[in-house]
């Protein structure tokens, strides 16, 4: 066991001696050649045309893409697994930008020396840990109010705003509630909290990495949730609700306003009779206490695994796939956000997705969920109370308490 | 030969299937009961990178067995064994005794009521889940609305209820293959005596099916106490109401706590053993009292 230990230390060693590109004799040799891409199921095909493109100007340095499950989890799982038995099984691998400190602080993917100019400084933040580049974005995205036009003149800028707006146009809806988010126990309820938190003006941690849960913010954020399930302002059965449940109700006429990402824009948009809403509601920046709110960022990024043999090839990869002409070619095939900020300027662009100019001003104000090494365990943490306090089990103070208390030991 | 070398023989024989065993079966669960006593990787350096290594832990990740997550979760696990189990047992020898009788249709019949168990859990609780979702089926039939997959007893009983119309038909098989076997001459001395079908079934069916029912249930004991995938699709995972053993066990190895998982999996293991070594020694008696009656008849016969 313990020489296995060694090994396995001289090994990252070695790792990242050939990462920081001192010259050993045979490192040059062993770092180029064939990689493998590890990405997600989603977005596939326009990923394969970047990496055909590739393949046409390397022939010598061929990317094959291998194909994650879909759910993020699974997905975490086995990019763990093969980190842990040190698998050069995916040379590039597709990361969810929360992950990035975990995959850090493990040794698990390279630092990467790459050029971060042109893209929305806050989709680079979620690629470093400790101020070091460990990543690079690929896709992002942020949390969208959607709205109905044909019921709302002008998008609510505050939860104020938005709860007058329903009180004025619900009396006269049938089966029609007010707001929906994403309120199941899961990453979507972190996420959710986290936004109210931020739109309230406050922050999970603050710049130290200490947990702010007690602070008047946080408070204010529990409250809007709670009081908005037990008014009915949230219908109860968002308490169900991931994204595409939510978004059902949506595109039915059951919500007024709901937040989401970017992508079920077009489902909304469909006229095939699977919308009722196509052509009758817009986007807009989530709405906040005092003003315009603060959405979380998401999204995911490209980074090179510690245990590739051809790194060189890899980073060189990762720079190509992020490059403005591939990602702007990637935006045009798929309607995932991008993380380059001429994208949002390019009239063609959104001529085709009327959302960019919503959307960049979402992504530049949204906040990045808590960095931690632990975020498998700080997000459970979360999840815990925030259901918790939505679900009116606990009182806003207690279950804020209880939290601050939790994440503590997490954070260390 | 003596019988000292047919000693030998024997053992050499059966080496590779003991070999095989041990690498298959003891070595997973020895690998994992050390782990339980282990715990790696959760520390920091100075530069923020997690130090790599395997600290011996003691009884740490034990402590968790005690807590109410833990009692939580097994409580869960034998309230769904519990209640599972006997709704199966009474459906399923239901269904043997309708699939028994001999009418038009019955390999129709036969074959509809196994589809359920045809179906891969996973499958089936995704169904469910659409049925039991807040604008779902059950809720348009019952006239109600009731959050079954949101985290309180609502989804408890949405979870019995798929695993029963999951499971029972497992039942309803081994039974029915126990009941072929009761040969027509009892059921006609029974009805020359006068036994009211009530009676018939108290006293000729039930006790003569008892081995095969029994096995039925000795596995869904087994299957009920590992449960995971059901209530981990239909309602989703750390909902405290339908948090099973299997569950929390997943949930700590997803989170990298190898530790705790591996302890929890290690009482987990204890506890499904235990049941199992319960049930046999209560109820095997007549499990394995049918073979040895058989074997002395047969012996008797010989001599």
């Amino acid at each position: 066991m313990k020489a296995m230990h060694v090994t396995a230390a001289a090994l990252a060693l070695g790792a990242g001696l050939v990462a920081c590109g001192s010259s050993t004799p045979e490192a040059p040799a062993q770092t180029r050649g064939p990689i493998t891409f590890l990405g997600g199921k989603f977005e596939a095909e326009s990923v394969q045309k970047i990496v055909d493109a590739w393949n046409a100007a390397h022939p010598q340095e061929k990317v094959s893409v291998v194909l994650l499950p879909e759910s993020a989890d699974e997905q975490r799982r086995k990019l763990i697994q093969n980190a842990q038995t040190k698998s050069d099984a995916g040379d590039v691998i597709l990361i969810d930008a929360v992950w990035t400190s975990e995959f850090a602080a493990n040794r698990w993917v390279d630092e990467l020396k790459l050029d971060t100019t042109g893209f929305l400084p806050t989709t680079i933040e979620t690629a470093k840990y400790r101020d070091k580049l460990y990543a690079m974005p690929m896709f992002t995205g942020t949390g969208l109010l959607y709205y109905r036009t044909d019921l709302v003149k002008q998008p609510p800028k505050t939860w104020a705003e938005m709860k007058r707006i329903c009180e004025e146009v619900l009396p006269k809806q049938k089966d029609m509630s007010c707001y929906g988010g994403q309120f199941d126990k899961y990453e979507g309820l972190t996420v959710n909290f986290a936004e109210a938190v931020a739109s309230a003006g406050g922050e999970l941690l603050d710049a130290s990495g200490q947990p702010q849960l007690t602070s008047d913010a946080a408070k204010q954020a529990a409250r809007f949730l709670a009081d908005g399930f037990k008014s009915g302002m949230i219908p109860k059965e968002a308490i169900t609700y991931k994204e595409e449940e939510g978004r059902v109700a949506f595109q039915e006429g059951k919500l007024l306003f709901y937040r989401n990402w970017a992508y079920g824009y077009e489902a909304a948009q469909k006229t095939d009779g699977s919308s009722k809403v196509n052509g009758k509601f817009d986007v807009a920046p989530i709405p906040g206490l005092d003003g315009p709110g603060a959405g979380t960022l998401g999204g995911n990024n490209l980074a090179v695994s510690a245990f590739s043999k051809h790194k060189q090839t890899a980073q060189d990869f990762v720079a190509f796939m992020t490059s403005e002409a591939q990602i702007k070619a990637f935006a045009q095939t798929s309607s995932m956000p991008v993380p380059r900020a001429a994208v949002y300027e390019d009239p063609a662009m959104i001529e085709k997705y009327p959302y960019l100019p919503a959307l960049k001003e979402g992504i530049l104000a949204a906040e990045p969920r808590p960095k931690a090494v632990k975020y498998g365990d700080v997000t459970a943490a979360i999840q815990e109370s925030a259901y918790a306090i939505v679900t009116g089990a606990k009182p806003v103070e207690q279950g804020l308490s209880e939290l601050q208390a939790a994440l503590g030991p997490l954070l260390k | 030969m003596t019988p000292r070398s047919s000693r030998w023989a024997a053992a050499a024989l059966l080496s590779p299937t003991l070999l095989v065993l041990a690498l298959v079966v003891f070595y997973p669960l020895v690998a994992a009961m050390r782990e339980s006593f282990y715990e790696s990787g959760q520390r920091l350096d100075a530069d923020g990178f997690v130090v790599e290594g395997e600290w011996f832990a003691g009884l740490a990740n034990y402590a968790g067995v005690v807590q109410q997550r833990f009692l939580n979760a097994a409580f869960n696990t034998t309230l769904f064994t519990v209640v599972t189990v006997s709704l199966e047992v009474v459906l399923g020898v239901a269904m043997a005794l309708v699939m028994r009788r001999a009418f038009r249709g019955r390999a129709l019949l036969r074959a509809s009521i196994l589809i359920p168990w045809a179906v891969p859990t996973a499958v089936a609780g995704l169904m469910w889940k659409w049925i039991f979702q807040a604008d779902g089926v059950a809720n348009a039939l019952l006239g109600t609305e009731i959050l079954w997959t949101a985290d309180g007893p609502w989804a408890k009983l949405a979870v019995i209820v798929a695993d029963t119309w999951k499971t029972a038909p497992f039942v309803g098989l081994l039974v029915l293959a126990g009941l072929q076997i009761i040969p027509a001459e009892v059921y006609e001395a029974a009805k020359v005596d006068g036994a009211t079908p009530w009676q018939t079934f108290w006293r000729v069916t039930l006790p003569l099916v008892k081995p095969a029912l029994l096995v039925a249930v000795l596995f869904r004991l087994m299957d009920a106490l590992r449960i995971f995938d059901l209530p981990y699709v239909l309602v989703g995972p750390r909902k405290q109401s339908v948090e099973t053993l299997s569950g929390l066990i997943w949930d700590e190895a997803t989170r990298v706590h190898y530790g705790p998982a591996s302890a929890y999996g290690t009482a987990l293991f204890c506890y499904i053993a235990v049941i199992a070594f319960v049930f046999v020694k209560l109820l095997g008696a007549d499990l394995l009292s049918d073979v040895r009656a058989r074997r002395r008849e047969g012996s008797a016969r010989v001599g």
